[in-house]
This record gives C-alpha cells, structure tokens and sequence, in this order.
C-alpha cells in the first residue's frame, strides 16, 4: 500500500516573527524552518504502519517554496521513501482550499491507499487542508488521533472531543487522518538516514499536471489574509501588594468590580 | 446588510453557549438581513425553541438517523445541503473541537472559503471580515474571503454579547439527502466522566505548572474551578511530568483557550503556554518567582507561594460567590 503523508515547512517557535514592511506578510529572514511539529507525529505513522505491513512505500507531500524540501528530506531521513514536491511558482500563495486541492489530485496521481498529516501547522493555524482533501476525494477523515489500530480495510483510532470525552472510531480505508499529540514518539533521523535520505526519488508535479491551475496561487485563494500587524501590548499589569491574604482579597474584589470577570 | 447562518451546535438537547454568542454578533453584523440558526441532530427535541430571543428570524432543523453521531461526511454533506438551500452570504461557526473538524469540509463541498478560528469579526470594504491570530499569537492579520458564501468559524468567547433584539425564531425542518454509510463508525464513546466544561468553551479557568508537584495537589483547583463555574487546565510541564491529562494542556500542543478569566498558577509563562492563552480578557498571575515572564503578560499578579495562595483564594470566592 502505498502510504501518503501531508508535510508543512513551519518557521521554529522560538523563531522572532518580523512584519515584513506594508504588512503583507512576514519576514523570511532570520527564520529557522522546521517539519510542522504535528506532521512528525504523521511521518512516524506512516512509518510504522509499513514496518506493521512489511510492505508499501511511504510518500511525502509538500506544498510550498523550493526551501519545503529540506523539511521533506528530513521526513525522508526519519524513513520516507520518496517526496512529491510541489513548489512550482503557480503553487505561491495557494490558500488552504488550493493546498488540498493540489495534494488531493497528487494523492490520486499516486494512487496514495492512506494519509497523514498534522492536526494543524503551527504557523497558520488553520487546521482545515486534511479535512478538505477527505472532502474532495470523497475519504472519511478522522482528526486530532492519539490512537491508531490498523485492521486492512479499516482502522479503529481515538479522537478526544472536549470536556473529558474520548470518541472511539472505526474509519474505512482508504482513508484521511490527523495526528496529536500522545500518537507515538517520532524516532529521530539517524546519520545512515541522512545520508540515504540525500538520493532518496523526489517528483516534482506543475499545477497543470495535477489539473488544478485554476484552484492554486494568491490569485485564485479563497481566503486572503492582510494588514499583518504585531499583536497589541497588554496594558501593564497590576501586581498586588501587602499582605498575602489582603492581595487575594483584593485580587477577588478586583475581578468582580473591575474587570467584572466573576 | 447580509443574510447569515449561524450553525449552532447541541449539547445535551439544548444549543450550547456558543450559539449564543454567534447569534447575537450575527444579528449585530446582519444590518437588517436575515439571521439563520442551523441545528443537525437525530433527535433535536426541543432544541430549536426560544432561538428567536437569541436573535435568530429562522431557525433550520435537520433531523436524520445518520446524524445520530459526529460523523464527519454526513455532517458535511447535511450542512453544505442545509446551506445551499437558505443562500446565506455569510456561515459563522464556532472554532469548537467538532466546528473546526466539520466546517472546511461542509466548505469544500460548496467550494467556498473558511477564514478559520477568527478572533473578531466586523463590516470591512468588501462585506464582513475576520481577524486571525498566526504564529503563535505573534501576529495578527485581517481575514477576507473571496466565496459565496464566506465561511468564519470564531474562537469562543470572542465577543460579549448584551442585549439581542429579537428576530422571529420560526422553526423549519430541513431533509438533508444522505447516504447510508461514510465509512465512519463511532463504536464507543470514553468519558473520564461528570460533566466536565471543554476547556477551549469554558469562560474561567484555572491552570497550573510542574510546580503543583503532583497530580494530587492538581485537586487544590477544583473547589474554586466549581465556585467560579470554571474548568481546569495545565501547562505542557505538568503534563509531561504527569500531572495532569493531555486534554487539560493549555498551549502550543494542547489547547487554544480563550477565557473571560484566566488564572495561570506556578506557571513561568513560556511561549509555547502563551500561544495557547494570551488572547484571554483577563490574566491573573500566582507565582512565586517575580521574574517570571508569566507578570509580563498577566493583568493582575500576586507574587506568592500557590500552595499559599490557593487555600485562601478557595476561602475568598467561597465567601463572596457562595450567596
């Protein structure tokens, strides 16, 4: 089976994130780009359920600039087999939409049986390409998994839901899924994996080999973002003083008449 | 002036409090158009009543056993339907845990955009817009989107609602046409049980850090978490270290909260926690390291032992909440 992960290039969180100037972006400059934390949790499922199968090849998908590679190599490093890379200029700026449109009709070139991805990339936060590639290929999804049982021709994962409830799922394969934390712990790329990981095939598609020229780019994006700015400063705060029990006294009278939170 | 649909979720056979607040700020930015809520279920009983008081002139009620459960396709399928139907040109959502797995799919379908987990929303040049919070809180931007309809799923408790004039609430039943089977079957549903409120809806809530010591004294919260109506969360510290369950992090791979109030106890202030809560109104800080950059970001701070400081908080809420 061949075995099909979604990869985000995402800048490091310690990175210092610059406005590039007229707000249109961000900087590039000083950024350490990594593999989107969650998408390593992706690389090591889809790794593991070869080792499980003795059989298929896992292949990594990435959309972005000719930088995205680096992040793929280090995924092929961990063990991937080979990348599909789409980094061609008609790809830029695609939005989440146009992103899954693009790795959806990649998947099916490939003719992928099962993937991968992060529960969200770190960078946007849109948490919305998995999702949308279930849709467009007509696959179930199941996000935010830190379970996963493959059973041939299906899986039975877990998927916490909120306020303490756990939801239990049996998902038809083929099949979309999205990792969380708790999953697995990603093994590290050894230094023979680097090395092989450096002649490992890596295809490259243009937007009119996937068919979807009129899906992908700034120009056709659905959703537009603008005016970036740095999140405004917190009025400083109030730090209490005196006695412990008088600060709590207050803090609680101040939470009720001040800031009426309570 | 713009039509919107408010798809509003139900929890335990009523609408949960997102509803209300999307369907207030709907009525705000509708400007004389009309104000949809759209309810999915097997079984909504009664759940569509008194939505007009919310604000909503319609609400659409669509009922099908294979709603029974979240199962992502046959959600999306009975939403895209429900909202090709009523032509709206605006869906808001909540960015829940099921609204941010449900909406880009229901969006998909109708090859429309979805400005995703928005913080505000307001009236721009070109019809309603959203701002987003990227990188970890380390930037904000303006969010527009170029569909019919523009889809904006909005962090809880974004906006405070007060008084809604009301709309009609005429109820409608809506068929959705659905297969038989997506390939997604949920065949048990864990609960760690009681009624626990979800961490990214709840509107207080009390964390603490690796400085609790042990998943025992993580019990010094509940009281005032329960005076307060509040739920409890935990930083990636205490988790790792195994304080506290996964579900309760707060942070960069945990949870994105936005609260009324958040009490950040023995917790340092790391940017990965930040991530998860900096956009919360109000910040308390207890800790008992003065440097701690937590103070930075915290609108009222005590500088304090939490094991000191909890026991008397507990006795203050008790005192002035209790009547």
């Amino acid at each position: 089976m061949k075995i099909g992960v979604l990869l985000k290039q995402v800048p490091d969180t310690e990175s210092k994130i610059r406005i590039a100037g007229g707000g249109d972006g961000i900087e590039d400059g000083d950024i350490k780009w990594i593999i989107n934390p969650y998408d390593e949790y992706a690389v090591e499922e889809a790794i593991r359920l070869k080792e499980k199968l003795g059989e298929g090849e896992v292949i990594i998908l990435s959309l972005g600039p000719a930088r995205t590679l680096d992040a793929a190599r280090t995924a092929l490093a961990m063990g991937g087999d080979r990348a599909v890379i789409l980094d061609e200029d008609a790809f830029q700026g695609s939005d989440a939409y146009g992103t899954a449109k693009a790795l959806a009709a990649a998947i099916e070139k490939e003719e992928i049986g099962i993937v991968f991805g992060g529960r969200q990339a770190i960078d946007l936060d849109n948490n919305q390409v998995p999702q949308i590639v279930g849709g467009l290929l007509g696959w179930p999804h199941a996000t935010w998994i830190n379970s996963f049982e493959f059973e041939g021709d299906s899986a039975t994962v877990k998927r916490p839901v909120g306020g303490g409830s756990v939801d239990v799922v049996k998902v038809s394969i083929p099949a979309v899924f999205t990792c969380s934390k708790g999953l697995n712990e990603p093994r590290y790329a050894s230094l023979p994996g680097i090395m092989k990981a450096k002649r490992k095939p890596v295809t490259k598609y243009s937007a009119d080999d996937l068919g979807v020229s009129d899906d992908v780019g700034a120009d056709n994006a659905l959703t537009v973002l603008s005016d970036f700015t740095p999140p405004a400063a917190r009025p400083a705060g109030r730090i209490l003083q005196g006695e412990l029990s008088d600060q709590v006294a207050e803090l609680v009278k101040l939470l009720r008449e001040e800031a009426k939170v309570l | 002036m713009a039509d919107i649909l408010v798809f509003c979720e139900v929890a335990g056979g009523k609408v949960k409090g997102t509803a209300r607040e999307l369907l207030g700020k709907a009525k705000e930015l509708a400007d004389g158009g009309d104000v949809t809520a759209c309810l999915l279920g097997s079984d909504l009983g009664d759940a569509a009543d008194g939505l007009g008081e919310l604000g909503a002139d319609t609400v659409i009620k669509v009922e099908h056993d294979a709603l029974a459960s979240y199962v992502p396709g046959a959600w999306a399928a009975a939403l895209s339907q429900a909202i090709e139907d009523n032509n709206p040109d605006v869906v808001l959502g909540a960015a829940s845990v099921l609204g941010k797995d449900l909406l880009p799919r229901a969006a998909a379908l109708l090859e429309a955009g979805v400005a995703a987990d928005c913080t505000d929303l307001r009236e721009g040049d070109d019809g309603i817009e959203g701002t987003r919070s990227l990188y970890s809180g380390k930037a904000l931007a303006t969010v527009s989107v170029n569909s019919e309809p523009k889809f904006f799923s909005i962090r809880p408790n974004s906006f405070v609602i007060g008084d809604v004039e009301a709309g009609d609430g005429d109820v409608e039943d809506f068929e959705a046409d659905l297969e038989d089977d997506y390939g997604y079957e949920v065949v048990e549903v864990e609960s760690s049980g009681g009624d626990v409120i979800d961490l990214t809806e709840a509107t207080r809530i009390i964390s603490g850090g690796r400085s609790l010591k042990s998943l025992e004294n993580f019990g010094l919260f509940d009281e005032p978490a329960r005076l307060m109506g509040g739920a409890i969360g935990a930083s990636r510290a205490a988790v790792d270290a195994g304080y506290a369950t996964h579900s309760m992090q707060v942070g960069q791979t945990g949870k994105v909260v936005n609260p009324q109030l958040y009490i950040a106890a023995g917790i340092s202030g790391a940017i990965q926690h930040l991530a998860g809560m900096r956009t919360s109104k109000v910040i308390v800080a207890i800790n008992k390291d003065a440097d701690a950059p937590i103070f930075q970001h915290a609108t009222y701070g005590i500088v304090g032992d939490l094991f000191e400081v909890m026991p008397m908080l507990t006795e203050e809420l008790a005192k002035v909440l209790s009547d």
